[in-house]
């Protein structure tokens, strides 16, 4: 049977994840709380609104209201990456050889593990940031479409147009295609070989949290009253195929999912706090947390997919335990 | 239609500032945030630069105006507030209400729209009032060379005419009435360095159906408050064609000033048959809505106790019952559409055709 260790904090959670095997809770108005050997907690920001481990998850990177990028860990003292005065950092992407990209207002920038910056000033607003996961590619959402750039190098950035605004992004974990969340209740892709579009659509609310299944494989997604998982193992992705509901609820919403880093396994987080696991293959769920006082704002896997973090809009957070 | 939310306390009310550079919207602002009116207040600017205030809650935010991707040209919204209010709203209890600046050529639309269209946005917040401010010397002037001037008036729930120490009365008072002939239904205040009690401008709920209609002397009581209003409606319609070149008629009032394309109509009825309205409504929001900057009506349906009330921007139309009819209250219906290149007669009769017979 699963467990819950709860914990309750003040205010709004924006994100939960493990930094090495430590549960941190990233909380709106900026204190970041951890559970080492009892509850820690240290002030970042005056205003957080963004937070993601690094890719070898020892650090935790924030950004907040006060224009500031930080790299949190829980062994030392935080290191600040960026400032950027009074604009907010809306957006963070964590990227390999230990990058780090941002965005504020009309500029991306991308910052480099020895602290150098390139700087990429945009026409609309970076509204999403992302790293492609093999070779130093960042791809912002944006209105009407999606923008690669290569800050490594002084190659030409290459645009992928569509219509409408572009919220958030993400790359496939092989690379292979790009999809962004929409203003609208939608998801767009694009293949990147060709550049063939693909629309996800049907959604009663706007997509705010997605996941990649282990080895690529799905694209779990909120903002229905199940989770929505697209299928990308063919060579065409979704196309012309229906997604996988998991862990169906009448008129509750899934706002928030996680997939297990090895199985094909989605934590399904609602928006009355509930959380449960729903298996692809069969579809099968269990329940992990009964519902609480605020929807799941974020959740996140441990690495050997034991237990769960999680978050939510009240402040009710915990960890589950599904191994004992 | 949809039915109307009703407001709980936890929707935090946004108040939208238009009005052209120079037109006291920073000094109004400044008032706003360092007057002790013990209400706080997070304020969205688009340059931190002129407001000389210190204060955390001040959020500078690049106008961003995102199409809808349903071929709807009018349906637009600031993608830039839809993320400074979700952030915003994350920590609650830090302030009272919001209030947007928008830049001096902004089209007040996609603002107010942003809170109608956009689904979080609207469960958190409630949009209270767009209140324009017009510097009352350079209006004739700005009315000629744009149309977004003209657009903010028109759009406006409070217009304070501001700067009236440095106009003559006479010139006051044209500029008075063309304010009036393009808006008949907003509330107008003459000001000095934007002086005005905060309470004329702040918490109006001029958005909330329950309350707007019933604040608003020029809308309801035309023919009781404001005989100006009402003589066009009597005399015939000799002047619904309305020539961008020339000088206009309104039907409320006519501009003694140049320059004037916004135009309103006023309709009145007895009572309505839901079957007719509701279909003839949805119609012309649809196929008139991008020329329809503001609507708001009263309505009186057959065999209903209860008033019906509804208001629109541009394609967005919300309606709900507001309160029973009071006794020997007359039951009639009335709507007043704020646009441009209306056509007058063909609004009229098609709207007289929903009555009952």
């Amino acid at each position: 049977m699963p467990t819950v260790a709860p914990l309750d904090l003040d205010g709004h959670c924006v994100a939960a994840a493990f930094i090495g095997a430590i549960p941190v809770f990233a909380m709106a108005e900026g204190t970041l709380h951890w559970l080492d050997h009892g509850q820690k907690s240290a002030s970042l920001h005056d205003g957080l609104l963004t937070a993601i481990p690094s890719l070898d998850g020892k650090t935790l990177l924030t950004g907040g209201e006060d224009g500031k990028v930080m790299a949190f860990s829980p062994d030392g003292p935080s290191t600040a990456l960026a400032d950027c005065g009074r604009k907010w950092i809306t957006s963070l992407a964590a990227g390999p050889q230990d990058a780090a990209a941002f965005a504020s207002g009309r500029v991306a920038t991308v910052r480099f593990a020895d602290g150098k910056t390139k700087e990429f000033s945009c026409p609309r607003s970076v509204e999403g940031i992302a790293f492609a996961p093999k070779g130093m590619r960042v791809g912002i959402a944006r209105y009407n479409g999606a923008t690669l750039y290569f800050p490594a190098t002084e190659s030409k950035p290459v645009e992928l147009e569509w219509a409408g605004a572009h919220t958030g992004i993400t790359f496939s974990p092989d690379g292979n295609f790009l999809v962004t969340t929409m203003q609208e209740n939608a998801l767009h892709g694009w293949k990147l070989a060709d550049g063939r579009d693909m629309r996800m659509s049907g959604y009663p609310a706007k997509v705010k949290s997605f996941s990649w299944s282990a080895r690529g494989r799905w694209l779990a997604t909120s903002g229905a009253p199940a989770a929505i998982v697209w299928p990308f193992s063919g060579k065409d992705g979704p196309m012309g195929k229906a997604p996988v509901e998991l862990g169906t609820r009448g008129t509750v919403m899934v706002t928030s999912v996680t997939c297990h880093p090895t199985d094909e396994i989605v934590a399904i987080g609602y928006s009355d706090g509930m959380v449960l696991a729903g298996r692809i293959a069969d579809q099968k769920e269990v329940l992990l947390r009964r519902s609480g006082k605020g929807a799941i704002s974020s959740m996140s896997w441990d690495t050997e997919g034991r237990r769960v973090v999680f978050g939510t809009e009240a402040g009710d957070c915990g960890v589950i335990d599904i191994s004992a | 239609m949809t039915d109307t939310q009703t407001q709980t306390p936890a929707q935090i009310p946004v108040t939208v500032l238009t009005g052209y550079l120079g037109s006291g919207k920073t000094t109004l602002l400044n008032r706003i945030l360092s007057e002790s009116h013990g209400k706080r207040y997070a304020v969205i600017v688009n340059e931190f630069g002129e407001i000389g205030i210190d204060n955390d809650l001040i959020v500078e935010s690049d106008e961003e105006i995102y199409e809808m991707n349903n071929g709807c040209v009018c349906c637009t919204v600031r993608g830039d507030l839809i993320r400074v209010v979700e952030g915003l709203m994350r920590r609650p209890g830090r302030f009272d209400a919001i209030v947007v600046e928008t830049t001096g050529l902004a089209d007040p639309v996609p603002v107010a729209q942003t809170f109608f269209m956009d689904d979080d946005v609207r469960a958190k917040t409630s949009l209270d009032a767009v209140v324009a401010l017009v510097d009352a010397k350079h209006l004739p002037l700005r009315l000629k060379d744009s149309r977004e001037a003209e657009d903010q008036i028109a759009f406006a729930d409070v217009v304070l005419l501001n700067k009236t120490d440095l106009v003559r009365e006479d010139e006051l008072r044209q500029v008075e009435a063309t304010v009036r002939a393009i808006n008949p239904s907003a509330q107008i205040y003459h000001t000095q360095r934007a002086g005005i009690d905060l309470s004329k401008v702040l918490d109006r709920g001029a958005f909330d159906l329950a309350r707007a209609l019933e604040n608003d002397p020029h809308f309801l009581d035309a023919d009781e408050h404001d005989h100006d209003h009402d003589h066009h409606d009597h005399d015939g319609h000799d002047h619904h064609h309305h020539d961008h070149n020339h000088h206009h008629h309104h039907d409320g009032e006519v501009s003694p000033i140049h320059d004037v394309t916004v135009q309103s109509v006023s309709l009145r009825g007895s009572e309505l048959d839901p079957k007719k309205f509701f279909p003839w409504i949805q119609k012309v929001t649809q196929l008139e809505g991008p020329n329809i900057l503001r609507l708001k009506g009263i309505l009186a349906f057959k065999d209903d106790p209860e008033r019906y009330v509804v208001q629109g921007v541009h394609m967005i139309i919300e309606g709900d019952h507001q309160r029973a009819w009071k006794e020997g209250e007359k039951h009639e219906s009335r709507l007043v559409f704020i646009g441009r290149e209306l056509n007058e007669e063909r609004l009229r009769k098609s709207f007289e055709a929903c009555q009952v017979a």
